[in-house]
């Protein structure tokens, strides 16, 4: 007898599962999270805070505003910031100062914490929501961050 | 013509097979030296050091902002849960007491990392004893929590959000509603889940009574979390040592005394609705405040040993810091609740089959990089 009654509950169980599924078999559209991703590119929108990669905005003239400083170096756990600075003199005020002659930043190596952008002290880089990085050539990933001949902007101090 | 007679007395003869480190079913590179006797299986070695990174010794090169980022890697699926205990160990050392609002909101994103590896267990745990379909239930569910997470933190599995001294940013304006939003769909998905597995006969067949630990084999063998906890072993860190703001929330600790793989199942069902209720607790008074302490920007502990322990998804992760009072610490050691789970497999697969040893393996819940750090 405990032969029929196991044969009926696993039936019951069954489909009382497939009651489940049977329901999102006949609604799954309304409920699909999913995203046609390589198709919707052009109005796909990452969150504002989204971690793509490190970018240094430039203004119309130019000009960004990063002092130099290497803060952002300091703080990065794996290296994957280098500032290449030197001293110049500043043309307002005459002094000699310090400025960047390349912020480079290795993709490859960077682990997306966030802590040189937490560290920077003029908001000279921020998160760009890219993440599409693939390259055929990891020497690709190598960027230089200040665009040639950018300036810093007037004003900016550390 | 000659006759062959083939002479088979049915010996039964012991015999090595490894199960892994590219396994399905060991969830990670873990390499599994299985002796068997047909398919009862006589002993289990655990092999090791396939993702093993250096962690801990990585630790005594970084200062203490940078080590947090690390511990992302160990237990990729509570990350959060991992950086408060760093965070909270330094902030002890330098006595620095957090603003309610940092508390608060660390613990709401620490239960919704708890629902978060949760979810992906019980997907990948119905995947382990042939039911698919859980596998894209369940990644369904946490997809909203990694849309929480990414819009608050910036990233969806390595967050990277604490920070010694509080939190690196604000949480989202869209923060409260997201994970409110959150909470009512997943209310009405938890129920689907007992029906499509919990009450399947085929499922209760391959899990009860399958890989029993008992209570003193679970304290013995340093058992916590849920796999300590089926066992009647109650050891929840958020209980007994409460940190962060679990003092202020009222939750029962899920027990079983079945000790047997589908109460370890229960207990993670259970657990995901008791950290639904701890959510709702906090979500509708964020206290307003500041959300970080200023800090030096080189930390220098005192000098001395310092350890904090709180709850992951898999159970007890002790953080163990010794200082000799300058920037970086001397050594750091991790407590991974993963290791001492994993140190019971032989324990409880012995006597089994080696589908048996599947569904006890998949109800540890093992991580990988967290055992192997």
């Amino acid at each position: 007898m405990s032969y029929f009654s196991n044969i009926y509950n696993g039936i019951k169980t069954l489909l009382t599962g497939m009651s489940v599924t049977g329901k999102y078999f006949l609604t799954s559209r309304k409920g699909a999270i999913t995203q046609q991703y390589p198709d919707n590119r052009d109005t796909l929108k990452m969150f504002e805070r989204f971690r793509g990669e490190v970018v240094m905005p430039h203004d119309e003239n130019n000009e960004h505003q990063c002092t130099g400083c290497q803060k952002c170096e300091l703080a990065c756990p794996n290296g994957s910031i280098e500032i290449i600075w030197d001293r110049g003199i500043d043309e307002t005020t005459g002094k000699k100062k310090k400025f960047i002659d390349k912020h480079i930043y290795h993709l490859g190596l960077c682990t997306m914490c966030g802590l040189c952008i937490e560290a920077c002290p003029t908001d000279a880089i921020v998160w760009a929501p890219n993440f599409e990085n693939s390259t055929y050539d990891r020497t690709q990933l190598t960027k230089v961050l200040n665009r040639p001949d950018s300036k810093v902007k007037a004003g900016i101090e550390d | 013509m000659e006759t062959t007679v083939v002479k088979s007395n049915f010996k039964s003869e012991e015999y090595f097979i490894n199960m892994g480190p590219q396994h399905p079913a060991t969830h990670g590179v873990l390499r599994l030296l299985l002796t068997i006797d047909g398919e009862i299986i006589k002993r289990v070695e655990p092999d090791l050091g396939y993702i093993h990174r250096s962690i801990e010794k990585m630790c005594e090169r970084d200062s203490y902002q940078q080590i947090v980022h690390l511990t992302d890697r160990m237990d990729y699926l509570s990350s959060h849960i991992n950086n408060e205990a760093v965070c909270l160990t330094v902030e002890n050392a330098l006595q620095l007491e957090m603003p309610e609002r940092v508390k608060v909101i660390r613990t709401i994103l620490s239960e919704l990392t708890r629902i978060a590896s949760h979810t992906l267990w019980w997907g990948v745990m119905g995947m382990d004893v042939g039911a698919l379909t859980t596998y894209f239930y369940g990644f369904r569910d946490r997809e909203l929590i990694n849309d929480i997470f990414e819009e608050t933190c910036g990233a969806r599995l390595t967050m990277n959000y604490n920070i010694p001294g509080g939190l690196m940013f604000d949480i989202h304006p869209n923060f409260v509603k997201r994970t409110k939003d959150f909470i009512t769909h997943f209310k009405t998905k938890l129920p689907e889940y007992d029906t499509l597995l919990t009450g399947n006969v085929i499922f209760q067949k391959r899990t009860k009574g399958v890989g029993i630990l008992t209570k003193e084999d679970a304290i013995s063998f340093g058992a916590s979390g849920p796999v300590g906890r089926a066992s009647g072993y109650s050891c929840d860190v958020r209980k007994h040592h409460p940190y962060s703001a679990y003092d202020r929330v009222t939750f029962n600790e899920a027990l079983k005394t079945e000790g047997d793989t589908f109460a370890r199942y229960q207990v993670r069902i259970q657990e995901m609705w008791e950290s639904i209720s701890i959510i709702e607790q906090l979500i509708d008074n964020i206290p307003e405040g500041d959300v970080q302490v200023a800090t030096n920007a080189v930390i220098k502990l005192p000098k001395g040993e310092y350890y904090q322990k709180v709850e992951t998804a898999r159970g007890e992760l002790g953080v163990y810091v010794i200082s000799t009072g300058t920037k970086n610490p001397y050594r750091v050691k991790f407590r991974s609740p993963g290791f001492s789970n994993l140190s019971l497999l032989n324990h409880i697969a012995v006597g089994g089959k080696i589908g048996d040893l599947v569904a006890s393996m998949a109800t540890l819940d093992l991580v990988i990089p967290d055992i192997d750090r």
